[in-house]
């Protein structure tokens, strides 16, 4: 079981240990900056935090001593655009792509047999590859210059942006992204070539004639179960989906209970069958269900959900918790999440009851165990 | 020389000395300074070489023109601060 938790806030990086029986706050780095998203890089012990000072841009900062220290790092950046490359033009706001980081929003480890090598995924849609471990990136032009990206757009976000990043563990070179809006993308060659893939996933938001391209799908959060890693879950804008053949085709899971909108999403990592969800109101409310605060469980591969709500506020609770805010450790029963509101909440049974770590913290936008 | 100067912020979140440096516009006095000191760059102009957008840049009290290039024209003895912008961010 993990005893040490990493939260990436609005306002720098809080961290919680599990002391004499007990999770408590600790140390605080990176006081008063954002920071979007974390990487406890399990194959060397390195602590990555992408931090982004807004007025002076994104940075990535390393430690090799679980956050006592840290130096800062190369940070992913986008190559001078060359003037004979035409601008890709946003299909919603008719804008033109920005060659530049607007936002770090996924960060992963590659595969055991490939030290160093670590994922990036950005807004506004740039995919980075470092092979020494951060101390350089290269922007994936493969990717980048796909001819299918002009139909990329953002959800949320002004511009797309790759926030799930799933290697698998069976073969490294097999890497599949999941993009806001952009569906799901893979690679079998370890980043040389592209494909969309995903039938079955659909959009409302979209006019009836492209509802199921997977091109234009918003897949909130798309996570594989370590084990069996052709078992996947997507928490998408319109529901919860589910694959069992690596994302080729896509369930949808219909029996909610009480919501099929959310952001996160985690599985068990062996057992495919179960995955966990924080759901609220679509769409356009983004709250818990009445105003009562849950995390749906499901245990059978999508056939029924639970609400887990013991130890969770069910009365005028206005959390929401955004997609990279809830974790799980190896154990596959001590789970953690952080709200929109400060909150952070542990469970070590599982989901069945859940006890508040504060209610005192900036926005959460990320949490993970070390 | 032109003097170059940055926001107490910046100097918060990586090295920002001010110095004074050779060049007769903005962004050869800023190479300059990134020549000393190659990390601060980045805070300072976007992938692209412009301007962050919110970071504004005065020259002898006023905002320079040129957010893209940094054209703006410097006279040997010229003040150029390097501000964190009004603007949110």
């Amino acid at each position: 079981m993990s005893t040490k938790l990493y939260l990436g806030t609005r306002k720098g990086l809080i961290e919680a240990e599990k002391r004499e029986g007990r999770w408590q706050l600790t140390r605080c780095s990176f006081r008063g900056v954002q920071v979007p998203m974390l990487l406890p890089d399990a194959r060397d012990g390195r602590l990555y935090a992408a931090v982004n000072h807004g007025h002076f841009g994104s940075k990535v900062h390393v430690s090799t001593d679980a956050g006592a220290t840290w130096a800062e790092a190369a940070c992913p950046t986008y190559p001078p655009k060359p003037d004979d490359v035409p601008d890709v033009i946003n299909p919603m706001s008719q804008e033109p792509t920005p060659w530049t980081l607007k936002l770090i929003w996924s960060l992963e480890s590659g595969g055991k047999d490939e030290p160093g090598v670590l994922w990036c995924g950005t807004i506004p849609g740039g995919l980075f590859k470092s092979m020494d471990s951060g101390a350089s990136w290269s922007l994936v032009t493969s990717l980048w210059n796909h001819p299918a990206r002009a139909q990329w757009f953002g959800g949320g976000a002004d511009w797309p942006g790759i926030h799930s990043i799933v290697v698998d563990p069976r073969d490294s070179r097999h890497v599949q992204l999941a993009v806001s809006c952009a569906g799901v993308w893979e690679t079998h060659d370890g980043g040389e070539s592209w494909a969309c893939i995903g039938e079955g996933m659909f959009a409302e938001f979209m006019p009836p004639d492209q509802r199921f391209d997977p091109g234009i799908q918003d897949p909130h959060r798309m996570v594989a179960c370590p084990l069996s890693p052709d078992h996947q879950w997507v928490q998408h804008h319109n529901g919860i989906f589910h694959s069992t053949d690596g994302g080729r085709h896509w369930q949808h899971c219909d029996k909610v209970n009480p919501s099929g909108f959310g952001f996160a999403v985690v599985v068990h990592p062996t057992d495919p069958q179960t995955a966990w969800f924080v759901p609220g109101v679509k769409d356009e409310m983004r709250v818990p269900v009445d105003d009562a605060l849950c995390v749906m469980r499901t245990r059978d591969g999508g056939a029924t959900f639970e609400p887990l709500r013991k130890g969770l506020p069910q009365e005028h609770a206005y959390h929401l918790v955004y997609r990279h805010a809830l974790d799980i450790s190896g154990d596959g029963r001590t789970l953690a999440f952080g709200s929109t509101t400060g909150s952070v909440w542990i469970s070590e049974d599982g989901g069945d009851s859940w006890e508040r770590l504060s209610a005192e913290l900036p926005p959460v936008y990320i949490v993970r165990f070390g | 020389m032109p003097r170059v100067e940055f926001t107490p912020n910046l100097a918060r979140q990586t090295q920002a000395p001010s110095c004074e440096v050779g060049g007769s516009t903005v962004a050869e006095a800023l190479n300059e300074v990134f020549r000393k000191v190659p990390g601060l760059r980045s805070y300072v102009l976007d992938d692209q070489g412009a301007v962050r957008t919110h970071v504004v840049i005065f020259v002898d009290g006023s905002t320079i023109r040129d957010r893209a290039r940094l054209s703006d024209t410097l006279r040997p003895d010229s003040e150029v601060f390097v501000m964190q912008a009004l603007s949110g961010g």
